[in-house]
């Protein structure tokens, strides 16, 4: 039980893909133009993450470590598969304000990256809800990016009038180059809270700077990995050896 | 025809662009915009897969997913396409072409799992074109990332020795300035 809790607070808070982690922005920036579509967005992922980590964490010792990228990918995309023919025939609204970033979920690096990264070397349950927390913590943070765009681009939240009717909608926030601004405010209130946590001498290399500083952290969490891996069997190999 | 086509490549490559506008390949788009050079680099790599790929999709998606009657197959089968097609195009140019290896090798693996790739491909199919308008479409999709990534660059390097409040320096600009990208590229909306 302690573990469910401590994967809950870690994908909602610790790890959070979106604040902490910056991962999977193309959907971040793309869907947000408002906190419902951001929400659906979020749930929509969080239910492929979730089924996908459990299959994988089952799958975990019949896929061999050489072919596991492309195993990982084809229990992805059935799982999107089937959740936006689901999202086509229950909810057609949200299908279409998705529209074809439903089944680019497939490419969103958090759910290669929580394969990789914990499903396929920890228990059925424990990644389940790695899947769950994480997918929450993307669903609070699109929803609150989707939020506040919705807020300054058109005077509403969650489609109700909240803006007095003075306020003129800066309506280029519900427009691509909104969501821009918005992330790089993210960036540098995260950039800041990150210097001011180093000039106190925390740890704060978690803190990621995104996809965007190098590419590099995401190569360590599946965005970059080779679809065929030819290193995985030498590396398997040598762990046996050092078990011996 | 050729005039159909002539209107998809100006639409797919300024108005609709693909990294200011849909918000496809932002990885590679903030991620290898450092320098100019590197910048070409990745941009002519993406406009070689993106177009090889959107006709290796269309292809696929003509001739066995429609007759097989699976289409709704289509997402598990383009990317395993397109991760198989990186796969060998990297392996073929290590092999028989070594100078154009070098120059693009280490790009190809940033772009297997590329959201811009799939993003086409399924474009394409939503669209309901035909396999040389997907191809036309593919090409100036990739012509419109190398645009927006090579003035990116361009702008990071002028940008290097500016004076930019701490908490800004990084991300944070390079995303301010894509955004003013963004905005300027608005501006190709009256062209059709």
């Amino acid at each position: 039980m302690n573990s469910v809790k401590e994967r809950l607070v870690n994908g909602l808070i610790k790890e959070n893909p979106t604040f902490v982690l910056m991962l999977g922005m193309c959907p971040t920036l793309a869907v947000t133009t408002s906190a419902i579509n951001g929400l659906g967005m979020g749930l929509t992922t969080m239910v492929v993450l979730a089924l996908s980590n459990a299959f994988i964490s089952l799958l975990r010792n019949i896929i061999p470590g050489k072919v596991r990228i492309p195993a990982f990918i084809v229990i992805i995309a059935s799982f999107v598969t089937i959740v936006e023919l689901l999202l086509e025939g229950f909810i057609p609204t949200l299908y279409d304000a998705l529209g074809i970033y439903i089944p680019l979920i497939v490419v969103n690096c958090i759910i290669l990256g929580r394969a990789e990264a914990y499903a396929s070397k920890n228990p059925v349950i424990p990644s389940l809800f790695d899947g769950v927390g994480m997918g929450l913590g993307f669903s609070f943070a699109l929803t609150c990016i989707g939020a506040v765009r919705e807020l300054i681009g058109a005077g509403t939240l969650f489609g109700i009038h909240v803006m007095p009717d003075s306020y003129v909608p800066c309506s280029i926030f519900i427009m691509a180059p909104g969501a821009f601004f918005v992330l790089a405010s993210l960036t540098a209130i995260q950039n800041k809270i990150k210097i001011a946590g180093e000039k106190k001498g925390k740890d704060m290399s978690k803190i990621q700077s995104g996809c965007g500083s190098d590419c590099m952290n995401c190569s360590d969490m599946g965005c970059k990995n080779r679809f065929y891996d030819e290193k995985a069997q030498d590396k398997k190999g040598e762990e046996e050896k050092t078990n011996d | 025809m050729i005039k159909e086509l002539l209107i998809i490549l100006i639409s797919s490559s300024l108005v609709n662009n693909v990294v200011l506008s849909q918000f496809l390949g932002l990885c590679p788009f903030l991620g290898v915009s450092k320098k100019t050079s590197t910048a070409s680099g990745m941009g002519v790599s993406v406009i070689f897969v993106i177009t090889l790929a959107s006709a290796v999709a269309g292809v696929i998606y003509k001739y066995v997913l429609v007759p097989l009657d699976i289409t709704y197959l289509q997402t598990i089968v383009f990317i395993l396409v397109i991760a198989a097609l990186v796969q060998f195009v990297e392996m073929f140019l290590k092999k028989f072409m070594p100078s154009l290896y070098e120059s693009l090798g280490v790009y190809l693996p940033l772009i297997t799992t590329n959201c811009a790739v799939l993003g086409i491909a399924l474009t394409n199919v939503q669209k309901n074109y035909g396999i040389l308008t997907g191809v036309v479409n593919g090409f100036a999709t990739a012509v419109g990332f190398t645009i927006s990534i090579i003035i990116l660059a361009g702008i990071r390097e002028k940008m290097e020795y500016n004076d930019i409040p701490e908490s800004f320096k990084g991300m944070p600009i390079v995303l301010i300035t894509a955004g003013l990208m963004a905005i300027a590229f608005c501006g190709f909306s009256g062209l059709l």
